[in-house]
Order: structure tokens, then sequence, then C-alpha cells
């Protein structure tokens, strides 16, 4: 709990000020945060369509309404969009940004010019990949050699724009770090730091130390391309087992940095609307580190199958089991929670309860894959699809969906209907459960990835997780409808909706440009809900 | 249909146990933490706002019970899984060769006997066979569901897999790592042989005398190797343009080439687009047919010019 001091001076909030260039050259942090939180929406539902058109397609065995070459297309631009332009920057960028100084108790992160740089480079990165769309590439998101070194389609200019927004990474990860070094309030100890910040400080070490490597993956495949310079062709001495291994340097711990962020979400809403301290603290805070540690030394679980050494297989098929432990734990943590709490099933709390429930699937369903022989079998099958979505829709989505309407009274001073926002996630949670639960049984089936077409013994259960994605389509629709409307509302949004007692919510809604009057003074940790006993006052 | 397809060779059993095992843990995980979820949900649903309570801030005995059980739990499934690994990358001494080339979009198999097939692999029941693998382009996959096998294929490198077929039968072949436009129309069947029927097959029928199916009327012929050597793959029966043109109609059919030219769709221009499928590239359509030049022989490309006649 801190003590703030009333507001003394005038109260201008930060969307006060109108204008392009006020938010062109802003340097605000909630600002930045917006402008990160509108772009990465965007290409969040662009991507989601395109989804919708393949699930459209794989409604029946054959190609009756795209064409194969156009099926690869979607599939990899709806990768390629989700995974780069939006969850990998996603939480960290647009709710990092908002949430970090003011949770801290900071007027803004360490270096404001450098964010708003980080977020124009993440434009510029888009715009080229826009650009690359004029012969959109059809090697999927993971852009494996020799493939993509052969293709007629554009790799050059899309892997290029990805390689720029990794800077656009890599700076706010390196400012995201400084500043919850050097910037926390007096008497804001690591150990007082609501989790949030704990699981954006993992991920912006591993946006640091991994995003690099991704970066000289693609621009060896450039090379690879426009060069011929044979690094993954055989033909010319090289392995293109190599680019694999390259690439899931990155994209292993990239997974947990879309992951983490949703992590530190879900720690903050549940404590609020339970109105009871987080269970186990430092076993929530260290083992967002312990995987972001461990998430270094499992890449090669993607390639069991790529022919990959014996040893190495069981080396990486033994740490990726031990990547489970924390993530258990966490689970475990969140759950006892609730325990004897008084809860409140706000929308944002379903969204966290959805994500306990979803991830803890998507999570179960790893160990699978995690175990050499069923891998083997399951491997590129739509068991790896289903698994990877229950992660990312389930587990980061969720997160993000629940931060959205956690934050949104504190972010914009407004708020949503509350009754439309629960029929939403309704719709969410049971169109995204139809449309990636039969996926599991397919893959088990033996249904390969990225089919165009397929044999039509998998038909009624594809046609049935197409049913699901006209749910979870709707259900969106209905949610970003109720948030756009929210804005327009005349309802304004109170201080402190929930008796949150993160600093973040101790300013007024919308925040001050500065966020603090005075910087506050803190003085207990984030977690203080519900009566203490005398032996631990 | 079942949850877990049939299991056709002696590791599928094997690998269904430690699929079976995590199942049954994982429902087990996931009851609880849902039930507990519900019921705590409910239990302690806000009734009134000044509700009171407890500061509880964690239990240590709790949190070393629920690190070390699953701890436990998940190195015991890491040497179930590694143990029956082992089996599956071990193949046995007197395994039989067969190699197998992937390429964009066709499975072809040599066999130590001289025979060579496209797209169907001939393998007796109950003898161990070792695939020899390599691609000629990009990676593939090679994968029986039935078997529960799969391993990459790449080129310039051989890998390999093993399996003892159990089941006398015909399964599928699937290419389970993205190779470009005609992915998934890289479709093969496995075919099961019982030790008779093997060596009837290894006597008589191999890809260059059709003995069997020659006494077929051509048209029929000709339909049966559309299905065989894959050709459904790229062209439809019906009129849609799934790879390559479609077969409907396609006789007598005129039309534009890439370099200009325009065709017409006779005997001469059918064998040359077999033969040669790089030499004419109809407008709009890209350079990826592969030249059957040696797996059709001139009596079965006859067949399937005859069959195509008969598609109007």
């Amino acid at each position: 709990m801190a003590n703030h001091t009333v507001a003394t001076n005038v109260y201008v909030p930060f969307l006060e000020q109108k204008g392009f260039l006020s938010w062109f050259l802003t340097t605000d942090h909630k600002r930045i945060g917006i402008l990160y939180l509108i772009s990465i929406s965007l290409f969040f539902l662009i991507a989601g369509v395109l989804a919708l058109l393949m699930r459209f397609e794989l409604m029946t065995p054959m190609s009756d309404f795209v064409s194969p070459h156009t099926y690869n297309v979607l599939f990899t631009l709806h990768g390629s969009l989700m995974v780069f332009f939006f969850i990998v920057p996603g939480l960290a960028a647009s709710f990092g940004n908002f949430l970090i100084p003011l949770m801290i108790g900071a007027p803004d992160v360490a270096f404001p010019k450098l964010n708003l740089a980080s977020y124009w480079i993440y434009i510029v990165g888009a715009i080229i990949t826009l650009i690359a769309l004029l012969s959109p590439a059809d090697t999927g998101w993971t852009f494996y050699t020799p493939y993509s070194a052969t293709t007629d389609t554009d790799v050059v200019m899309i892997t290029f724009g990805v390689f720029v927004l990794g800077f656009s990474s890599i700076l706010t990860g390196m400012n995201f770090i400084v500043t919850i070094h050097k910037m926390r309030a007096p008497g804001m100890t690591w150990h007082r730091l609501p989790l949030f910040i704990w699981a954006s400080y993992a991920t912006a070490v591993l946006q640091l130390l991994a995003t690099p490597v991704v970066g000289i993956t693609l621009l060896m495949l450039i090379a690879e391309r426009s060069l011929g310079v044979g690094f993954f062709d055989p033909a010319k001495g090289g392995d293109p087992v190599l680019f694999q291994n390259f690439f899931w340097f990155y994209s292993h711990p990239a997974v947990y940095i879309m992951i983490i962020p949703a992590m530190g979400v879900i720690s903050e809403i549940i404590p609020v609307f339970a109105r009871k301290p987080i269970f186990g603290y430092k076993a929530i805070a260290y083992s967002s580190l312990g995987i972001a540690f461990i998430s270094f030394l499992v890449w090669a679980h993607h390639m069991f199958t790529s022919g990959i050494s014996e040893v190495a297989a069981t080396i990486f098929s033994f740490l990726t089991f031990l990547v489970a432990i924390p993530t258990a734990i966490k689970v475990f943590n969140w759950t006892a929670t609730l325990y004897k709490g008084s809860i409140e099933l706000h929308s944002a709390m379903l969204y966290a309860l959805g994500f306990i429930f979803l991830f803890t699937i998507g999570g179960l369903t790893g160990v699978f894959l995690g175990a050499l022989a069923v891998d083997i079998h399951l491997h590129d099958t739509y068991f790896v699809v289903a698994h990877m979505h229950y992660v990312m829709i389930g587990g980061t989505v969720m997160g993000f969906f629940g931060a959205l309407h956690f934050w949104y009274p504190k972010w914009f001073g407004k708020m949503f209907n509350e009754s439309v926002a629960k029929l939403a996630w309704f719709l969410v949670f049971v169109g995204f459960n139809i449309t990636f639960f039969p996926q599991f049984f397919l893959g088990i089936q033996g249904m390969p990835r990225r089919y165009a077409t397929y044999p039509e013994e998998f038909e009624s259960l594809m046609a049935l997780s197409t049913y699901g994605s006209w749910i979870l389509g709707l259900g969106v629709l209905i949610m970003t409808v109720n948030l756009i409307k929210g804005l327009f509302s005349d309802e304004k949004a109170p201080q402190n909706p929930y008796g949150s007692l993160s600093l973040e919510w101790q300013v007024p809604s919308p925040p001050p440009t500065l966020n603090f009057d005075k910087i506050p003074i803190v003085t207990d940790w984030t977690y203080g809900y519900g009566k203490k006993k005398e032996v631990d006052a | 249909m079942t949850w877990i397809p049939e299991a056709a060779s002696n590791l599928a059993g094997k690998v269904d146990g430690v699929l079976l095992v995590i199942t049954l843990i994982s429902i087990f995980f996931f009851v609880l933490i849902s039930a507990v979820l519900i019921y705590f949900a409910v239990k302690y649903r806000r009734r009134r706002e000044d509700e009171e309570t407890p500061y509880i801030t964690g239990n240590e005995t709790f949190e070393i019970i629920w690190t070390v059980i699953p701890s436990i739990l998940l190195i015991l499934l890491f040497v179930y899984g590694y143990v029956v690994y082992k089996d599956m990358r071990t193949p046995p001494k007197d395994a039989v060769d067969i190699t197998v080339t992937g390429k964009q979009w066709l499975w072809t198999f040599d066999y130590y006997n001289g025979k060579k097939t496209l797209n169907e692999l001939y393998v007796k029941q109950n003898v161990p066979v070792r695939m020899i693998m390599r691609a000629d382009d990009v990676l593939h996959s090679f994968f029986i569901p039935q078997f529960r096998v799969k391993q990459d294929i790449l080129p310039g490198r051989y890998t390999q897999l093993w399996f003892i077929p159990t089941k006398v039968g015909t399964f599928d072949i699937f290419c389970a790592e993205y190779c470009g436009t005609g992915h998934s129309a890289m479709l093969g069947k496995v075919i099961v042989l019982s030790p008779e029927a093997y060596d009837i097959w290894e006597k008589g029928i191999g890809m260059d005398d059709g003995a069997a199916v020659s006494s077929l009327p051509p048209a029929e012929l000709g339909e049966k190797i559309y299905k065989q050597k894959g050709c459904n793959a790229c062209h439809s029966l019906d009129g849609s343009v799934v790879i390559g043109p479609s077969f409907k109609g396609l006789f007598g059919r005129t039309g534009v080439l890439e370099n200009g030219k325009s065709y017409t769709a006779d005997e001469n221009y059918l064998i040359a687009s077999i033969y040669e499928p790089q030499e004419e590239i109809v407008e709009g359509f890209q350079p990826v047919m592969p030249s059957f030049k040696g797996i059709l022989s001139e009596n079965e490309v006859d067949a399937v010019i005859a069959f195509i006649k008969t598609l109007k």
C-alpha cells in the first residue's frame, strides 16, 4: 500500500492533448502504449479474419473455396502476423508500456524517446511486411529451408520486415529492464513488486537475449536467397536443419515472451477479484525467471523428427519436462489464491479463470509432445496446432482480453457494458473450445497440419472445428464493438472501481501525464488484501 | 472411429502405452484443477460487499507437495517416453532395407530386389523393414499414422526409421513436413501383404509389367493408374482446379501456353505432357509436375489417355 499524497496540482489527464503531433511525437508511455494497443489489435483482427477464411476452406476435404497455393499463403500470413505483429509485441508493448511506470511509481520509462523510436521501428517493420504482401510468401511462419530458399514467392521482403521488427523488441526489452531496475519508487523493493512487473522483467530479458538470434537467422536466410550463400543448402556444404536450430533458439523463448506477460496479468486480476493476497508470491515471481531461463534450453523439442541425434532428442526431452514444473506451480498458486476469497466474477476475472482452465489443457498437452515416443506420432499433426492454440489463445489471448477489461477504466477513464462483456466472454470461451478441442483428436488420428485438402475420414471433426471458429469470431466481434462503444459512453470510470491496492489504481482515471504528482513512498507489498492476523502484523 | 487409429505395427502398441498413461494423468490433473476452480468460484463467490477474507500468503507444505509430486511424475513420463523412443530408433539387424525418395510431391520406393514403385509401398507382414530415406528437393516427412512412425526426410542426408507391419491391409502415408503447393496431395499407401501374397507380388507385378491389371479395358486401367500413381493429387475429375488443369473435358481442349503458343490437347500433346511436363506449361499454372518417364510404361500412358477421353 502506498502513502499517496492527495493531488494538489491541477489534474490534466494524459488523453487531454489532441492533434496528430501529440501522438506522433509523444514520449508518454501511456500514449505509446495506446499506439501499440491499436496496432497490435488491428493485426490481431486481420490475422483472425485470415484464420476464419482458412477454417472456411477446411470445412470440406477438397479445395473448393481457395486454391491450395492460396491456402498456404493464408496460413503463412495468419501465423506471421499473429506471431510477429500481434502476440510477440502484444501484452509487453501495450500493457507493459502503460503499466510498468505506473505500477512501480515512476513518471515514465527510463528512455522515453527510445520508447517512441521502438514503436516507429515496429511500424516500419509492419509497412515492409505489408509491401511483401504483393507477392505473399507461402513458407509457413517458420520459414523452413530449403523450401523458403527456393519458393518463387517473396520471402526476402517479409523476413526483412520481421528482422526490422526485432529491433523494436530488443529496444523495448532493454528499456523495461533499466526502468524496473532504476526507477522503482522508494520502498518498492523487489519483493513488493506486482507480479506483472516480475513477468515483464523476465520477458524483457528474453527479448533482449533471444531476438538477436532470429535477426541473424533471418539475415542468413535473406543471404541464402539473394546471394546463394549456401548456409542451409547441402549441395553447397550447408545443412537445412541448421536453420531449424537457429530459428527455434529464438522462437522457443519467444513462446515465453508471448505467455509470461499473460501470466503476469492473471496474477494481478485474481487477487483483486478474490480479495486475497496472491498465494505463493515468491514461487510465482521466481518461476517466471525459472521458465525464462529453461526456455533457452528446450528449443530442439520442435525437432524430434527433424533428424537430430538421439542424444540431443533425449536431453531436450528431459529439459522440456523440467519447464513443466514452474508452469504447474503457477497454476496451483492461482487456484489456491481463490481459497476462502470473496470472489467477484467480473468479465476480467472470467477471462482469468478461463485462462487457468484453457492454459492447463495447453500445458498438459505439452507433456504429450515432450514425451519422445508420443511426439514422433503427434509431431506436425493437428495435435500440435491445438496445443499451440490452447497456449496462445487459451493462454495469451485470454490474458490479453482479461487485461483489456481489467485496466480499461484506468487507461481510458470510461466504462464498457459489463453484461455484453460477459456474453462475449462466454462466446469466446465456448467457440474456442469447439474450434480447437476436436483438433486434438484429429491429430491423434494422424491428420497432418498445413494441409489444404485432406482425406474424407477427417471431415466431421474438421467441420465441427469450423463451426466453432464462427462462434469464436462472433465473440471477438461483440467484445471489440463493446470496448469501442465504451470509449464513447458518458460514464466516467472511478479512480479505483475494484478496490485494488496496486499503485496504478491510486491515481485518477485516466492518469495524469506525469502519473504521480509526487513520487509515492511504498510501505507494503501490492497484495495485502484480507484481514491480517495479529501475528502477521 | 476410435480415438486412437488402428495399431498396425509392432511399435504402435508401445507408443499407445505411453499415450494412454499421459492421457490418464492429464485427465486426472485437469479434472482436479477444474473441480477445485469451479468449487472455489461457487463456494466463495461474493455475497456481500463487505465480506472479510483471510490473509493467507502461502503454505510451504502445499507448495512442496505440488512441486515434488508433479516433478516425480514428469521424470517418470520422460523415462517411459525415452525407453519406447529408443526402441523406435533401433532397427533389428535382420531388417529389410527399402529406399524412399521424397520429391515434390511424390514418394518413390526402391526395393532390395530391384523393384521400384511410386506412391505405393509394398511390405511383407511380420518382416521388419528399415526405410532409408532422402529428399530430392525440400524437406518432407514420412508418416504412417497406423504404424506410429514419422521421420523427416532431408536433401543431402539419409534418415531412417523402421517398423514391423503386423496387420495385412492398406494404410495411409502422409507427408507431414510442409513442402509447398502440393503438400497435402503428397499421399501414398503402404500395402501390407501376407507372406504368400508378397511372394506373388515380388515375382510378378512390378512397375513395368502390369500383368495382373493389363487384362482390364484401357479406360478402366487408366482410372486405376490415375488413382494409384497420384495423378488425382493435382488433376481433378470435376473441373475444379487443384494444382494442375482438371482432366474433365481435357481431351481436345485448346488454349494458350505460358510461352504464348497455343495448344490442342490431342494424344501427342498428352503423352508429351506426361513424359516431359516441364516443356509446355498451360498459362496460369506452375511448372511443378515431375516427369513420369520410367514410372509409367507407354501402355500405361495409353490407358491414362483412354481414361481422359472418357471424361467429357
